[in-house]
């Protein structure tokens, strides 16, 4: 039976399983647990299902599609598997709050509403990992996540072309697109110090064994060498310049000041759990030091430390788009046995497959957590000018003077100076808080904590907020 | 270690006890089991309001309103202090007798802060206001600071003058010997003949450990706060017949409270918002000023205070030779602090206060 789209769906009070994001890892853990019989329902702020790596796939025209890549079309079948299941699918949902009751405040059109869920599924996938750099904030300066979202979605791309700056796959993977499709690309500016080749070398033997991803980046490599594309390696010392909107971009290449006029710089230094529902909810986190990130305690089936509430994909540590489709998959399996649907021996059972491809995908993990391991000095934000929290226009040197004044963690440190309290809620400082918080205070990242999770985590205005629970009184 | 006087908590009450024993020069410690400030010291909504006190509270209220307006002289900082006046709104006749008469009786104690104020002022003072409202009770020296600047200004300044402060130490036991406090913590034992008890909503634990019986109930107050928008009002606004503290912040943002409380989990300090009453809040706003239906709440958040079956606070010595108490303020100690601070550093040294705290007083549990 198809799933039909989101406004016709009378959504219930109540679900079995509620899966937040329709990428990878929420389409097939959806496609899993319906299979079994599970009543679920799938959110996402999306009008289409795909996530961010396979966006508007069913719309795409097949001409754009080509130019994304392998990859790109291999969710066409996750897409169309998710299609034939029955779930409710709501669309352009936004979720703005979840507890550790497993109450889900959600937001249609308009109309915001309250759901409950035995199980949750969170499937929030990755965000771009904010680094401010000095002149981060100018116009034209973007992430390049963003440059590969309207290019997925809309098929724009830069006319009077682009630097792109910063270390990770998919920084080559975004100027390999672009390439394909004609854009002018100034320069690729890569800030991987070259120590991290040796840092590397140790994890490659094991990264062999998926050599297909490291075949893909040689050849990515190669095709931008052979368009004659510059690409300036060991590139540190970044600096957007400009007055009210970026004019040029700033660096250090071989021991050389260098500057390249442009009006577009798309920057991008990996990427992290996009954690902003699971820490409203207070699921717990630790810091990573590989993938540089704090990661949920989660056990190998996802589940994390508040009962019902299991993370999986990119939202539970960085991955990748197979790996992420394996894990829903498990995910799924293991709420459906925690509603009493399946039993354990099926669920380990059904569960071995996609254990054995999860762990064959990630052996090039711990090579690219090396190969494009960001400088501790980058992430902690050198220069004191630096606006680190843009809604608040708090600077790094601000940061730094209360930590000098006694405030020891992120949360302190917020109170006095307002970081991370303006409507992003912290998405764009929470990371370079913590680094500076630790750095200036002699102490690893994780001592220098992350914000406290604050609900809504998505807008939410007082109307739409007066019109829940009307029968509710003082 | 040692000192003169051993405070549990380093919240605001337990920074300006320091802080005025220290001014007298006495050695002072302070004890806290998070961060300065953690709980409802530093996320308070951070009302100076003397409007609406029980009448207890009153002399006590209107000398802390005192301090707070030279609040620089005491900290070196004025806590970004504004005082625009607080005001309840009557929105029928009903309400408008309810104000007449708290005026009324505030008067007959000898006190003139609180005022009847008609239509025409109440709508030159707040000309946003929806307009069905016909008159407001005010208080014109009332305002707001900003709590967690408070807390530091109090914590710097009690520091400079030699205070000591441990955070993250909590006190796992107490002990009397000889004719010494001994507070047992993993960072140590910390000892002085004097006691005194404000730890907010872990008091009840620090009393009994102390000898009293205190009936502590811990809550957690719900807050909003929205996006930044235009200034459009100066006093804080609250309603005769309805839960609300209403303002917008120097900074623009709007600062909505109403009492109504989230769900707690003490042991893991862990509060869920309580999205029925919020709905509540969020109506009683839109019912005062229905153009902010757009505005956008950025965040909501509950801190971890005390509260008393009588919802007033407990201050006061102890039953124990040397120990003395101050807590419970039942969400609306913020304003207190300053005054509270001197009748404890008073009771300490000279063995008495000028201001009336019988109705404080631990034993009447």
């Amino acid at each position: 039976m198809p799933a039909c789209d989101g406004p016709t769906i009378v959504v219930k009070d109540h679900y079995q399983l509620v899966i937040i994001g329709a990428g990878p890892t929420g389409l097939s853990a959806a496609r899993v647990a319906a299979d079994h019989g599970v009543d679920v329902a799938l959110l996402d702020e999306q009008p289409a299902p795909g996530g961010q790596i396979y966006r508007a796939m069913e719309s795409i025209p097949p001409a754009r599609a080509g130019l994304l890549g392998d990859e790109y079309q291999h969710g066409r079948k996750i897409v169309s598997s998710f299609r034939q299941c029955n779930v409710d699918y709501l669309s352009d949902t936004q979720v703005w709050s979840l507890n550790s009751k497993r109450e889900i405040g959600l937001l249609q059109g308009d109309e915001p509403l309250m759901i409950t869920a035995d199980q949750v599924l969170l499937a929030s996938g990755a965000m771009e990992r904010p680094v401010p750099f000095p002149g981060w904030t100018l116009p034209g300066v973007m992430n390049a996540g963003a440059g590969q979202i309207l290019f997925k979605s809309h098929g724009i791309v830069p006319n009077d072309g682009v630097v792109l700056a910063g270390s990770g796959p998919l920084l080559l993977l975004l100027a390999w697109q672009y390439m394909h499709a004609g854009v002018k690309i100034q320069a690729l500016l890569d800030l991987t110090p070259m120590r991290n080749h040796l840092r590397a070398l140790p994890r490659l033997p094991r990264a062999l064994m998926a050599r297909h991803y490291l075949a893909k980046g040689l050849v990515y490599k190669k095709d931008l060498k052979r368009a004659g594309i510059s690409t300036l390696h060991n590139v540190s010392d970044l600096h957007a310049t400009g007055n009210d909107h970026i004019s040029s971009v700033s660096f250090r290449h071989r021991g050389r000041q260098r500057s390249i006029e442009t009006e577009l710089l798309l920057v991008h230094f990996g990427l992290i759990p996009n954690a902003h529902l699971s820490r409203a909810a207070g699921c717990e986190y630790q810091w990573d030091r590989s993938q540089q990130c704090w990661r949920p305690e989660l056990d190998d089936w996802g589940s994390s430390s508040i009962d019902g509430i299991l993370i999986a994909g990119d939202g539970a540590g960085i991955g990748g788009a197979r790996t992420a489709e394996h894990a829903g998959r498990l995910s799924a399996l293991q709420a459906t046995y925690a509603l009493g649907i399946i039993d354990k021996y099926e669920r380990d059972q059904l569960s071995r497959d996609d254990r054995k491809w999860m762990h064959d995908d990630l052996h090039i993990r711990p090579f690219l957590e090396s190969f494009f391991h960001i400088p501790r000095k980058l992430l902690s934000v050198p220069d004191d000018d630096t606006i680190v929290c843009r809604c608040e226009e708090v600077t790094a040197g601000e940061i730094r003077m209360a930590v000098a004044d006694g405030h020891s963690d992120s949360n302190q440190v917020k109170f006095l100076t307002r970081c991370g309290m303006g409507p992003c809620q912290g998405r764009q400082c929470a990371e370079a808080v913590a680094h500076i918080v630790a750095a200036a205070g002699g102490e690893k990242v994780a001592q220098g904590g992350h914000y406290r999770g604050r609900p809504p985590v998505a807008p939410l205005t007082l109307g739409q907020l007066a019109s829940l629970y009307p029968e509710e009184t003082e | 270690m040692r000192a003169d006087v051993l405070i549990i908590g380093g919240g605001l009450i337990g920074f300006s006890t320091a802080l005025q024993l220290a001014m007298r020069g006495s050695r002072c410690i302070v004890l806290e089991k998070d961060s300065a400030g953690r709980h409802a010291s530093g996320v308070n909504a951070g009302g100076l309001r003397q409007l609406n006190r029980h009448p207890a509270e009153i002399p006590l209220s209107v000398a802390a309103a005192e301090m707070w307006h030279n609040i620089d002289t005491l900290v070196g900082s004025d806590c970004d202090t504004r005082f625009p006046g607080q005001i309840r709104v009557a929105e029928n006749a009903a309400d408008m007798l309810l104000l007449e008469e708290r005026a009324a009786m505030v008067r007959s104690l000898g006190f003139q802060h609180e005022e009847i104020i008609g239509k025409d002022q109440l709508y030159r003072l707040v000309p946003a206001l929806s307009p069905h409202c016909i008159g407001g009770l005010i208080s014109r020296k009332d305002g707001y600071g900003r709590p967690f600047h408070a807390l530091d200004a109090f914590r710097r300044k009690a520091c400079s003058l030699g205070v000591e402060f441990h955070s993250s130490t909590r006190v796992d036991e107490l002990e009397r010997s000889g004719t010494e406090w001994s507070a047992i913590t993993a960072k140590g034992e910390f000892r002085a003949p004097l006691l005194v008890n404000c730890a907010g909503a872990w008091a009840g634990r620090i009393a009994a450990a102390a000898g009293d019986a205190a009936p502590v109930k811990p809550g957690a107050p719900m807050l909003m706060i929205s996006e930044r928008i235009p200034h459009f009002m100066d006093p804080v606004i609250g309603a005769a017949s309805r839960k609300l503290s209403f303002k917008q912040m120097q900074n623009g943002t709007l600062l909505i409270g109403g009492a109504h409380m989230a769900k707690l989990d003490l042991e893991h300090q862990v509060t869920d918002m309580n999205w029925a009453k919020l709905a509540v809040s969020a109506r009683t706003v839109m019912a005062l000023f229905p153009q902010l239906k757009n505005v956008r709440i950025v965040r909501t958040w509950a801190g971890i205070e005390a509260f008393m079956p009588d919802n007033l606070p407990v201050i006061g010595s102890g039953t124990s030779p040397g120990v003395y108490h101050a807590f419970g303020f039942s969400a609306h100690g913020f304003q207190l602090s300053p005054v509270v601070g001197k009748i404890m550093s008073q009771l300490i040294l000279d063995g008495k206060t000028d201001l009336p705290i019988e109705a404080f007083s631990i034993e009447r549990f």
